[in-house]
């Protein structure tokens, strides 16, 4: 055999194995599977096939077919979500080829698309999904009035096709100290920041008003700018808006009102003060993570917050966020650990990263819980999966395994 | 109405604690006493008076002093005070840019004690600091060593030596940190220059120190006082330890090389790829104090970091500290810290050895804190449960027997949990991190 045939041979091995594994039918079997859809189960079975989840039950009542390969667990979680990070655009090695998460050539550029930056292969990406972390929501991060679009992905694939399953998710914008522009550049005060995107959002609904009014032949000249703030106000996607201090949150909510549009809250360290007005307002929050470093306008943050939304009735997600230095990313595993050990129950800590966070992103059709005919998407642990000394023992993505790393 | 102010002040002194000899002894039964030495006490007493422990046992082996105070903290958990080896509260900067060697600059000279960092650390179980310079220099300057006690000055918090002196280390650095690109001026811009600047500096504070022995005491043959040389000759004579940031395994190397070939005690810091070396390490005799956060990247020094480091540097017999190099990672968060270096192999005694008393012994404060015994300091902290658990919190945490956080008061609460007033003055300052080139920081 000579080197060429050898390599087509192993290719063609390769592709059979994978088909195999991807069509794989496992058998996951927990001493307690939280299906995140109504109560857990003790000695639960979720039978996946076909990428998806078949049948998931008691294993009293859940008979294991012989074909299919049995994985155990302690624990058994649906897959993580993580509803707001920058991985996959703001790299590993923080050097400036790799920090693509940010353009601050100037204030507003909603056009700049998340699938256009997204490396799939980044290695920040493997290690949340060595951590059970199964989707994000990621994309152009805080740091300018609007810096860009995010997207949803599932964390693994080797490009952005291969994993991303909504790739224009929301329009990321900032209201606070961050997206203050240097130089005299404008904006440079909180007030300035609401007023351009009053004005922006002004424009667009012009701009959408004349594009739907015009015939088909006569539409005028495409805007990408205008596009995307149109989609914002034809409420397909949230706004999504990182702020901390409570007054930049309340400016948000104006904005919701004026516009008619749907804001999701970022971040948003001073939420507690405000939490009425944000019940009021049905705004769901992607709550800052729970160990975020205490200063600058997050200096009020409190460990409490999620469990403070949350019991006031608001829908909450808790985020890995954004990290500038070191570690560069954090994990929700560990964030919503920290909350279940401030002011949340553990149902709830797990609902912020599993199906409260797929509500918030509207993916919970396909993610957040372990149900038949959702995505398989599992994470397995050896004990209490919010327990510092617990591990990360097996992680599904569409049914297949995608680490066997002991976490 | 002076007299009523003066009234005011005689009563809120009285109220203070004060550590008087013959105070009335303090009894803490029933706590599951977790202590450095590895040994762990079930139904536990906890006797302490005058700020120090007077014995320490099960309750049947164990005398309660006649007349004591008897608190009971039945279903909790005592563990000695952390002792955090390398720390950035406090808000202090030691040297400035003029120069890549400055051993004159003392921080204690710049540590507000009322910053909020302080109480987060309280908060965190935290008894003892090395309050550090940061790491953009080769020699950033002295470090000094507190205790948390509540106080107004650093001279209230200071640890003093037998002498009366604040005691303290040396703050040093290699690898990027104090590197600068290009540099024209005095600081370096490769790793060989860092190592020959400092050598440079140590044979001139060898050459001192000769001229300070050979005066014997006789005055006029004293050399004319320098600052700089001083805090040198005393790293030299093993009166300060250098406390040296390092990351890469070569780097480590060159710390040890320095410290071998000047005589100067070291403790390595960071010590990110000290799982590449860790026989070497062990070898040298020299201690490792590691920060550990729970996800990578970030510096490229850096990006060989792993959960694993601790626990295969005690494997190889090196004396290993954890500490926070907070703001890096969360003086509330120590514990946590550990708690993820058991999660990757370290046994659980080593990593509450490695919060104790293995920072205590890296500081000379062995005699004094870091084990719960009778005769040293009653550094200690209450814990609702496993320290290693998440679940878990610190109720109260007590300095030298006085409790200096109680989770049950509102206050001490806030700096607890975080909230309205709880981050006042708080800057982001990645003393021991940031990188002058390269690396965003947006």
């Amino acid at each position: 055999m000579n080197t060429l045939t050898f390599r087509r041979a192993a290719v063609a091995l390769v592709v059979l194995l994978s088909a195999v594994s991807a069509h794989a039918q496992i058998a996951v079997r927990g001493e307690t599977v939280h299906t995140m859809a109504g109560a857990s189960i003790r000695d639960g079975v979720v039978l996946v096939r076909g990428g998806k989840i078949e049948r998931v039950g008691p294993a009293s009542s859940v008979k294991i077919p012989k074909e299919y390969r049995v994985i155990t667990a302690r624990v058994v979680t649906p897959g993580l979500v993580d509803a707001h990070t920058v991985v996959g655009l703001s790299g590993y090695l923080n050097q400036p080829h790799d920090q693509m998460q940010l353009e601050r050539s100037s204030p507003m550029q909603p056009e700049l698309r998340a699938t256009d930056a997204y490396d799939a292969r980044e290695r920040l990406i493997e290690w949340l999904r060595t951590l059970g972390v199964t989707t994000i929501h990621t994309g152009h991060g805080p740091g300018a009035l609007v810096s860009g679009q995010t997207l949803i992905a599932k964390t693994t694939g080797a490009e952005v096709e291969d994993a991303v399953i909504v790739p224009f998710a929301m329009v990321a914008a900032t209201l606070g100290d961050s997206a203050i522009m240097e130089g005299g550049r404008a904006p440079g005060t909180n007030a300035k920041m609401v007023a351009m995107l009053r004005g922006e959002l002004l424009k667009a609904q012009e701009y959408d008003r004349k594009w739907q009014a015009a015939k088909e032949d006569q539409k005028p000249a495409r805007d990408l700018r205008m596009e995307a703030y149109a989609r914002v106000l034809r409420r397909e996607i949230p706004l999504l808006v990182t702020a901390h201090r409570s007054q930049n949150i309340v400016a948000a909510l104006r904005l919701a009102k004026e516009f008619n549009i749907r804001v999701v809250l970022d971040g948003a360290s001073e939420s507690y003060l405000v939490v009425e007005q944000i019940k009021a307002a049905g705004v769901n929050v992607v709550v800052h993570p729970t160990m975020y470093r205490a200063a600058g306008e997050a200096e009020n943050l409190s460990m409490e917050t999620a469990a403070t939304l949350r019991h006031a009735g608001v829908t909450v997600a808790i985020q890995s966020g954004f990290e500038p230095y070191v570690p560069k990313t954090r994990a929700v595993l560990f964030e919503a650990a920290v909350a279940a050990a401030n002011g949340m129950t553990f149902d709830e800590a797990l609902a912020a990263v599993t199906i409260d966070a797929a509500r918030v992103l509207g993916v919970e059709a396909r993610v957040g819980s372990i149900e038949a005919g959702k995505d398989a998407d599992l994470a397995l642990f050896d004990g209490d999966p919010f327990e510092y000394t617990t591990h990360v023992t097996t992680v599904l993505i569409n049914g297949r395994v995608v680490s066997e790393e002991k976490r | 109405m002076k007299k009523l102010l003066f009234l005011f002040f005689a009563l809120a002194c009285a109220a203070a604690p004060t550590r008087a000899q013959g105070e009335r002894a303090v009894a803490y039964t029933g706590a599951t006493v977790i202590n450095a030495t590895g040994q762990t006490i079930s139904d536990g007493v906890l006797v302490v008076r005058g700020g120090k422990i007077v014995a320490v046992g099960t309750r049947s082996s164990t005398r309660v002093p006649e007349g004591a105070q008897v608190v009971d903290v039945t279903g909790k958990v005592i563990m000695p005070g952390i002792v955090d080896t390398h720390s950035h509260i406090g808000g202090a900067a030691g040297a400035d840019g003029s120069a890549p060697i400055q051993p004159d600059v003392r921080v204690l000279d710049a540590v507000n004690v009322r910053d909020t960092s302080l109480m987060r650390a309280r908060a965190g179980g935290i008894t003892t600091v090395n309050i550090m310079p940061g790491s953009g220099h080769l020699l950033s300057g002295q470090t000094v060593y507190i205790k948390l006690r509540r106080g107004s000055t650093i001279e209230d918090l200071a640890i003093r030596d037998a002498a009366g002196n604040l005691a303290g280390g040396i703050k040093m650095a290699n690898g990027t940190n104090p590197l600068r690109a290009n540099s024209t001026g005095p600081f370096p811009d490769t790793r060989a220059r860092e190592a020959s600047l400092v050598r440079e500096q140590f044979v001139r504070a060898q050459d001192y120190r000769e001229k300070v022995r050979r005066a014997g005491g006789d005055k006029s043959k004293l050399p004319a006082r320098d600052l700089s040389m001083e805090a040198l000759a005393e790293a030299l004579d093993g009166k300060r330890v250098v406390h040296f940031h390092t990351h890469r395994h070569d780097d480590i190397l060159t710390a040890v090389r320095l410290s071998k070939e000047f005589g100067f005690r070291v403790v390595l810091h960071h010590v990110t790829e000290g799982w590449k070396v860790a026989d070497e390490i062990a070898r040298a005799g020299v201690p490792a104090s590691i920060t550990i956060v729970d996800s990578p990247g970030g510096k490229l020094e850096a990006v060989d970091a792993r959960l694993e480091t601790a626990a295969v540097l005690d494997r190889a017999g090196v004396l290993l500290a954890i500490h926070t190099d907070d703001y890096i990672t969360d003086s509330r968060l120590l514990l946590r810290s550990a708690a993820l270096a058991v999660r990757a192999g370290l046994p659980r005694e080593k990593a509450v050895y490695a919060l104790t008393l293995a920072g205590a012994r890296m500081l000379d404060l062995q005699d004094r804190t870091g084990s719960l015994e009778a005769g040293k300091d009653a550094d200690f902290v209450v814990l609702s449960g496993d320290p290693f658990s998440v679940y878990t919190h610190v109720l109260e945490t007590y300095v030298e027997g006085v409790k200096v956080f109680d989770r049950s008061d509102r206050q001490d609460r806030l700096y607890a949990t975080g909230g309205y007033g709880a981050g006042y003055g708080q800057h982001l300052d990645f003393e021991c991190y940031a990188e002058r080139e390269g690396g965003s920081q947006r």
